[in-house]
């Protein structure tokens, strides 16, 4: 009988140079990987593997030389301890993410919930080629957000509160942009200027700052054959259902109009910037 | 000029001598060596050390009361310091 290899490598078998052996690729979401699960992983790379794993450049775990015979066994074993395999192939892969707001003092917004959800919706589902999701908390941008097909980046929208401000001029300082003014004792924010870090809101002494966390969501990232640096099309985004609502109108665009092996970049160029630019903007308006 | 501050400052330390992260690395071990309650003045250089030591001290839970900007490329910090 002929071997699967496409079932083999959609189940994230990726085939070894030697005969018969697979680097086997394991689901992580958000690069959260739990104590049990490395249990597992570490058993599974003892018996049958070569003892060792691979860290991918994608926050994922691969455990090479893994024998096509052993993979049920394998397989069993994994999920005794929570683990199972990733994906490979035309579909979409590991959603990747910092630690964001829940660890890092730095973070704007919450990633690991995000990560988890944005995989229940979409990892695995085929589309015509591969296709990448990152969320990064902040503008320090750990994650990379812009290297993927669709990168989310946590940012802060900040509102100065008079009563609580004490005139320390530290926000003016920290503020790396030029965003921020102090006028006759007022602070002044050009709203144009600021690139929604966060700092001046994370520096202020009083918290004279309302925070409202939010998504920039970029668009068209690649890093391998070709590199492109993905681009933004709507403004700050401040619920979840429209960042949702977004990310099914980009999938949608590129199931309905990529080629097979076409990566998103290349599609939005062949089809027209426009034609995604009116489908994310419809999306972010609410339709 | 401490007059005009509106408190008493306990203890001063200058880390103009020094860069991240030994700027706030001095900053908490003089925090350390004072009571609950006690103001530092904190003697800064602008960039890097005024874009983060007020804000990491802020992080451990000391109450900042004051930037004063020298005029002459230094700033000087006062935090009342709050818990052990």
């Amino acid at each position: 009988m002929a071997t699967d290899y496409a079932t083999l490598k959609k189940g994230g078998f990726m085939r070894q140079k030697q005969k018969d052996h697979f680097s086997l690729r394991l689901s992580v979401v958000g690069g959260q990987v739990s104590t049990e699960q490395l249990v597992a992983i570490t058993e599974v790379a003892n018996q049958y593997g070569h003892g060792y794993i691979h860290l991918t450049s994608r926050q994922g775990i691969e455990i090479p030389f893994i024998q096509l015979k052993d993979i049920d066994a394998v397989k069993e074993a994994l999920a005794k301890g929570g683990a199972k395999p990733g994906v490979c192939g035309p579909r979409v892969r590991t959603v990747t993410a910092c630690q964001g707001a829940a660890v890092c003092p730095n973070g704007c917004i919450e990633t690991e919930e995000l990560a988890k959800e944005l995989s229940e919706r979409y990892f695995g589902r085929e589309l015509p080629h591969k296709f990448k999701f990152g969320i990064t908390g902040c503008r320090n941008n750990c994650l990379k957000a812009e290297e993927n097909d669709l990168g989310i980046k946590g940012g802060i929208r900040v509102s100065w509160i008079e009563d609580a401000c004490i005139n320390c001029g530290l926000c003016e300082k920290v503020c790396r942009e030029g965003a921020i003014q102090i006028e006759n004792g007022k602070v002044v924010l050009s709203q144009e200027k600021c690139n929604y870090c966060g700092r001046c809101a994370f520096s202020c002494p009083t918290d004279a700052y309302e925070k409202t966390p939010g998504y920039l969501v970029s668009f068209g990232g690649l890093f391998g054959n070709q590199i492109n640096q993905g681009e933004t099309i709507v403004p700050f985004i401040e619920d979840q259902e429209t960042l949702f609502r977004i990310c099914d109108a980009a999938l949608t665009f590129f199931d309905e109009n990529a080629k097979p092996s076409e990566r998103f970049k290349f599609t939005i160029d062949r089809v027209g910037k426009d034609k995604l630019d009116a489908v994310v903007w419809k999306a972010y308006e609410g339709a | 000029m401490m007059a005009d501050l509106g408190f008493e400052v306990n203890e001063r330390v200058d880390i103009t001598d020094v860069v991240c992260p030994v700027t706030f690395v001095k900053t908490k071990v003089a925090l350390e060596e004072l009571e609950e309650g006690e103001i530092l003045q904190v003697h800064l250089n602008e960039g890097e050390p005024v874009m983060n030591v007020p804000r990491s001290v802020k992080d451990e839970g000391h109450q900042i009361l004051k930037l004063i900007e020298n005029g002459d490329g230094t700033y000087d910090l006062y935090v009342r310091k709050v818990g052990d």
